[in-house]
């Protein structure tokens, strides 16, 4: 059997240039994010020209206090928390209310209810932007946190019901009934048994969401137009119109609004990965 | 036992009280999908079919809006249409082998699996936002790494304003499109591959196969389910591009980078045509959802 096993693995050749190939490959991932970081720390004459790709000679830190002071970094990283926090815990809650209704409690339209929902899925969030703008300004309700907690609470809420099914299916049905002699009604169910049970559920619908909201562009670009209430993504954008030429700020600007992320992913790769594939491949 | 009896007739009796609990579970949820997505979409469909400001109370033009989408060269749709069309045909032929070869070798149990994947999917991770003013710093004419690399090895003639010209505008949209979503395409695949019964493998190699022959023959066939979601995922998201376009060209130059998403904005800010451009909204929930259906049933027909 060894020997057999032995005959059959990958010619060194292959070996080598698989190798080659996951190298380059990470290479190229990596080195843009390389770029980001150092390019941050540099002075325009390092970047334009002495010094394009190494390690930054001078650690110019004064970049990161341009970028918080003339670009208000600082204020739309609060923005961009504010309005990711809500919008998580918004359709997190939704989620599972609806998600217990759903298969928790047995009557007709459950599934059709289920269906409905899942159209969210497919609809592309441009479907909504005209009619939503239109309201939201006629309403004078543009430039509010609310204005993009509560579209990004909608747009996140289909994955979430998605994915918090996935868990829900999997706590025995036998506990409700336990629960329901013990005299705990629907809510108390949900509860004091369901949700304490769903921890697992919120991380991976939490990484999910908060991915979704904290990149957020679109809506965040179309419906924030005044500074106090811009989110990163916008910012960025609005900083690299006003610094066409220092390029150092912008790199800060661009680390600010990257880090948690990548902080994060550094910790708990692993479950980023699974809250995208639970999002994914059960649907 | 004696208790459960004593529940069960209980339940029967309050159908009232148990609808309304399941009225109000659901409440939350239904208020924010009815009120964000599924109303909105009703208005636009219908104001999709008027000549409206926004402002005024619009006019009834029956198709006209997408008549005019069509046949209109200073609208632009069809130009849209056909980049975002360009996009998904590399996203679907360039992006996806590429991302199904790098599930597949990791699937191998190479040294360095975890690494690997961590680093390749760490793009996704990153605000489009991001991924953009980091190419746009690539592409710059003057000081971008790009040209700076072209001068090194002696091919300056090879230079280009890479985002402001109209030869090279589109595909300095796609190139980073693809680069930063392979990741994406890869772990679902990769976990598809993972999923796959090591035994099945191993039987296969017994019988002689080689590695590419156990992909080709028993791991790809297992997983055409998750490349028809990819499939799905990357025509639909070409289709709903925005973020990259906006930031690397705005559309330009001479719009001919212009995507749907692009034009839905400029029909609101820019020209006030807020019929248009629900017609524009519209047109891509149509396509959205077509393309999905019909990626599904040609994946269905394979199979059998």
């Amino acid at each position: 059997m060894e020997v057999y096993f032995t005959s059959k693995k990958p010619k060194p050749v292959v070996k080598v240039l698989v190798y080659i190939l996951l190298i380059v490959w990470a290479f190229i991932n990596l080195f843009p994010i390389y770029f980001m970081f150092t390019f941050a720390l540099k002075s325009n004459e390092e970047i334009f020209g002495m010094n394009i790709i190494g390690l930054p000679k001078e650690w110019l830190w004064s970049n990161f206090a341009a970028a918080m002071k003339t670009g208000n970094m600082g204020l739309y990283f609060f923005n961009s928390v504010l309005v990711t926090v809500a919008s998580i815990a918004i359709s997190i809650m939704a989620a599972m209310m609806a998600t217990y209704a759903i298969t928790r409690i047995k009557w007709k339209g459950a599934s059709f209810t289920n269906a409905f929902f899942m159209l969210g899925l497919t609809i592309p969030l441009q479907a909504s932007i005209v009619p939503v703008y239109v309201v939201l300004s006629k309403l004078h309700w543009l430039n509010h946190y609310t204005t993009l907690i509560i579209p990004y609470s909608a747009f996140t809420l289909s994955m979430s019901i998605l994915i918090c099914t996935g868990f829900m299916v999997e706590i025995p049905y036998d506990l409700d009934e336990a629960a329901r002699i013990d005299g705990c009604g629907l809510w108390g169910t949900f509860f004091r048994i369901i949700v304490p049970l769903l921890k697992p559920a919120l991380s991976t619908i939490g990484i999910y969401a908060f991915l979704q909201c904290w990149n957020e562009f679109m809506f965040a670009n179309v419906f924030i137009s005044d500074s106090a209430h811009r989110t990163l993504p916008v910012g960025i954008k609005a900083l690299s119109g006003q610094h066409t030429t220092d390029w150092g700020p912008i790199g800060a600007a661009l680390v600010i609004a990257t880090f948690p992320t990548l902080i994060v992913y550094i910790f708990l790769s692993r479950k980023i990965q699974d809250s995208f594939i639970a999002g994914a491949v059960k649907g | 036992m004696a208790e459960v009896k004593a529940v069960r007739p209980r339940r029967k009796g309050p159908d009232l009280k148990k609808a309304l609990n399941i009225f109000l579970f659901l409440l939350p949820a239904i208020l924010l999908f009815v009120g964000i997505l599924v109303a909105p979409i009703a208005v636009s469909l219908y104001r999709s079919l008027q000549k409206w400001n926004g402002f005024s109370p619009g006019t009834f033009i029956g198709l006209k809006n997408y008549k005019e989408l069509f046949t209109s060269g200073s609208i632009k749709w069809n130009t849209a249409l056909k980049n975002s069309l360009l996009l998904a045909f590399f996203s679907v032929f360039v992006q996806l082998p590429f991302a199904l070869l790098l599930a597949l070798l990791l699937g191998r149990k190479y040294k360095g699996e975890r690494f690997f994947l961590s680093v390749f999917f760490m793009p996704v991770l990153i605000s489009t936002v991001v991924i953009g003013q980091l190419w746009l710093k690539i592409y710059n004419p003057d000081y971008g790494l790009l040209n700076t690399f072209l001068d090194l090895v002696h091919l300056s003639s090879w230079k280009h304003v890479w985002v402001g010209e109209v030869e090279t505008a589109l595909g300095s949209i796609i190139v980073p499109t693809i680069w930063q979503y392979v990741g994406y395409h890869m772990l679902l695949m990769y976990a598809g591959v993972k999923g796959v019964s090591p035994d099945l493998r191993e039987a296969a190699m017994l019988d002689g196969a080689t590695n590419w022959q156990v992909d080709r023959y028993v791991v790809i066939p297992i997983i055409k389910p998750i490349i028809c979601t990819s499939v799905i995922f990357a025509v639909t998201g070409s289709l709903k591009t925005y973020d990259l376009v906006r930031i690397l060209t705005e559309g330009g130059p001479f719009q001919s980078t212009e995507v749907p998403s692009t034009l839905l904005e400029n029909m609101l800010f820019l020209r006030n045509r807020y019929g248009m451009g629900s017609a524009i909204s519209v047109m891509l929930i149509i396509l959205c959802f077509a393309f999905a259906l019909v990626i599904s049933a040609v994946f269905k027909n394979r199979d059998e």
